[in-house]
């Protein structure tokens, strides 16, 4: 596979839209700078499909390009080399292609606004650290756009900078996130220390079964073990898993467009892509991959569980990414690789459909974000409405949509797990009635029954821009269809998806569970679907004083909920508190104003009073002078005549 | 020939003059005065310790301090002329402003 490449210029075309935005946008008409964001992504996308094209038909995957050597310092290599495969084909598909469609978005919500340069730049930018994040060929590139990609969505979150809660939410992001990249720091150097190398061909080929390397055996809790936690906690933080989720629901002070592409489709997954790209150490690992897989299903339902009573409309998507993300690292962690991608895949479709949906409806409410002031909407934004059901429908999982399909292939997996395998599958169906739930707990509040909101706050309620319809438009087919490229055998699919992803991830386990527990288990999950969309209908258009007396009634859970489990306050009191009286009280006040500048202020005075009597020999008058020369004459040839 | 403690006698002597004159007195000419005493105090010095050891140096350092003092009176009395011409008297105890 010697043929010409420009695998290269996937990521960097992104960086020069960036760097015209970010320099000369200032200048530029804002029509030229959203044409140069959207379509430098474009080009990209085109390139991705071109490249994806050129490696199925491949001799040997993955294709490897190394650039040039980045770092070398002894026998430490680090190459800037980018590997393409069928893992991160697929993920620069997303990438570019998702992209794409909300930058056109954005060229619409974002018109009015003045930084609109600094928006696309960061955006542009963002694309860039993403692409190089996916198709890096070794963990410390890899980490130089999982950094990067941090830093877009800081600067995303905060864009708003006016705004004390958008930067508060902005650097909560940040902070969260670096206990995360800690974790992922620690790994890298231990997989350097452990193999000698730190792109993913070698050490993956040290585990591999022809390999003469010295590994430890196999379900020994060591070296990779540890590996294997590390890397998981860094994924845990960028993939907003429990404990370290509390950055998400708040990065929603961003603009809707960037909620769309970081927050849900694209950044959050990058967790569930390493863990992906890492199955080889995590099948090394087993004791790693259960606590992915509880983590990952306690998230699912932990976060599922916030959203039920939440009412901001971007808050209750937030819980429900951390949540979908939860169920993408039960699959991972169930060793089922491919269906934690396959869903991480379709999850990018309709959830980025539902938060663009919910940005043409902020959009058309003059910013107003609050269901409980909304209803009835239907009939004003009825194609933000249309594809807002698909969405809805899809992540509900209820077949024939993109949803059901991923995730049952991750209940499946979970199914098929040895150690709790059913017990996780039960949580998993629980979270999948919750999600149900408040999807169409949302979209009923949203779009149905009568309006709540007075011509006093939304003066003219009015449907989106073609700008923003169309990206909508084209999520929402794909989110029709993009399940059926992982239809299972037994409905009688090919389950084409888990057989391409399988060669980076496991061996697929067709031959677990017989074929009618299979379709047991799919019923499962579809009724938990249906009953969970049953349940919505029942709470708010059947009965709609339901919901308020079971919330009396159930008082005390009904806080704990709305209150999102006290976990931020926890941290408050726990962490942050903690952190900030240790500052001022010790830090600051003792440590700093007290020891340090009382040293100098101290070396100060000692000059100071010391100067004040010492100036006193300094008369003016020359005979004291003259005295003085006298005296040191004198002492001299005492010197010499001693 | 004259023992050469006999010079250095009268050279201490001299210079303890000038040393006494220039602590002693308030106008600035004396005080130069005082200052070529305590010179031609130490030349003689230098020249009898030249005759002494029968070497030239001492005396050629005389002549490099004979220089050096004419060019300090030149720039002295310079000196002496602008402040007169500022304060319209030679005391120097009226003069003490280089201090603190």
């Amino acid at each position: 596979m010697d043929s010409f490449s420009i695998l290269w210029l996937i990521p960097v075309l992104p960086l020069l839209g960036a760097v015209m935005s970010g320099f000369f946008g200032k200048r530029l008409p804002k029509n030229v700078i959203s044409l140069i964001a959207a379509g430098t992504v474009g080009i990209s996308f085109l390139i991705a499909i071109r490249e994806f094209l050129a490696m199925s038909v491949a001799l040997e995957v993955p294709i490897i390009r190394n650039y040039f050597t980045w770092i070398q310092a002894g026998r430490f290599v680090a190459t800037a080399g980018f590997m393409l495969d069928h893992l991160s084909g697929v993920m620069i598909l997303i990438v570019t292609g998702v992209g794409f469609l909300i930058h056109v978005y954005s060229a619409g919500y974002m018109a009015r606004e003045e930084g609109l340069y600094r928006y696309f730049a960061y955006l542009n930018l963002f694309v860039f650290f993403m692409l190089t994040l996916v198709l890096a060929n070794n963990y410390l590139l890899m980490f130089v756009g999982w950094e990067g990609v941090g830093l877009c969505s800081y600067l995303l979150i905060g864009f708003w900078f006016t705004r004390k809660a958008a930067v508060d939410a902005g650097k909560k992001a940040f902070i969260v996130n670096r206990v995360g990249d800690f974790g992922f720091i620690l790994a890298i150097m231990l997989i350097y220390w452990t193999f000698d190398r730190i792109d993913f061909a070698s050490v993956f080929g040290r585990l591999g079964p022809a390999s003469s390397f010295a590994v430890e055996p196999l379900g020994s809790v060591g070296v990779l073990t540890a590996i294997g936690l590390l890397l998981f906690i860094g994924a845990a933080g960028k993939s907003a898993q429990f404990p370290l989720y509390v950055w998400l629901p708040d990065a929603m002070e961003g603009p809707t467009p960037v909620s769309a592409l970081i927050h849900a489709a694209t950044m959050v997954t990058a967790g569930v892509y390493m863990v992906a790209r890492s199955a080889v150490i995590y099948n090394h690992a087993p004791g790693a991959l259960f606590v992915v897989a509880v983590v990952g299903v306690f998230t699912a339902i932990f976060a599922a569980s916030i959203a039920l009573v939440q009412t901001d409309i971007k808050k209750v998507l937030a819980y429900s990414t951390v949540s979908q993300l939860g169920y993408m690292f039960l699959a991972c962690g169930a060793g089922a690789y491919a269906a934690g991608v396959f869903h991480l895949v379709t999850h990018a479709f309709f959830k980025a459909l539902l938060f663009l949906g919910a940005g043409s409806v902020i959009h058309g409410m003059g910013g107003i974000q609050d269901i409980r002031k909304m209803g009835g909407l239907r009939y004003y934004m009825p194609w933000t409405y249309r594809t807002f059901i698909v969405g809805t429908v899809a992540i509900a999982g209820i077949p024939p949509l993109a949803g059901f399909f991923s995730k049952d292939a991750d209940l499946w997996g979970a199914w098929n797990y040895p150690h709790y395998g059913k017990l996780l599958w039960l949580v998993g169906v629980i979270a999948a009635m919750f999600t149900s739930f408040y999807m169409f707990r949302l979209l009923i509040l949203t779009f149905h029954g009568s309006p709540r909101y007075t011509e006093h706050d939304v003066h003219h309620v009015h449907e989106s821009p073609k700008s923003m319809l169309i990206p909508l438009g084209v999520l929402a087919v794909f989110s029709i269809f993009a399940g059926f490229v992982g239809v299972p055998r037994i409905l009688g699919g090919s389950n084409y998806i888990e057989h391409y992803l399988s060669p980076e991830g496991n061996e697929v386990s067709e031959s677990l569970g017989t074929s009618s527990t299979e379709a047991l288990v799919m019923a499962a999950s579809t009724a938990a679907a249906l009953s969970g969309l049953l349940a919505a209908y029942l709470f708010y258009v059947a009965r709609p004083e339901l919901p308020q007396k079971l919330a009396r009634k159930a008082q005390a859970m009904y806080s704990i909920l709305w209150n999102k489990y006290y976990v931020d306050e926890l941290y408050d009191a726990v962490i942050v508190w903690p952190i900030v009286r240790t500052s001022r009280e010790f830090l600051w006040k003792f440590v700093d104003v007290f020891t340090i500048d009382g040293i100098v202020n101290g070396i100060g005075t000692l000059v100071r009073w010391s100067a004040s009597g010492l100036r006193q020999m300094q008369t003016g008058y020359v005979r004291t002078y003259a005295g003085w020369i006298l005296l040191g004459g004198v002492l001299v040839v005492v010197w010499f005549l001693r | 020939m004259i023992p050469i403690n006999w010079y250095l006698i009268l050279s201490a002597v001299l210079f303890l003059i000038g040393v006494l004159g220039f602590f002693t007195k308030r106008n600035v000419i004396a005080l130069l005065l005082s200052l070529e005493i305590m010179l031609n105090a130490v030349n003689l010095t230098f020249v009898a310790f030249s005759t002494q050891h029968r070497q030239i140096s001492g005396q050629v350092f005389v002549f490099f301090v004979l220089v050096v003092a004419a060019s300090e009176a030149a720039v002295g009395l310079a000196l002496v002329i602008a402040m007169f011409r500022n304060r319209e008297s030679l005391n120097v105890d009226r003069s003490n402003l280089l201090k603190w």
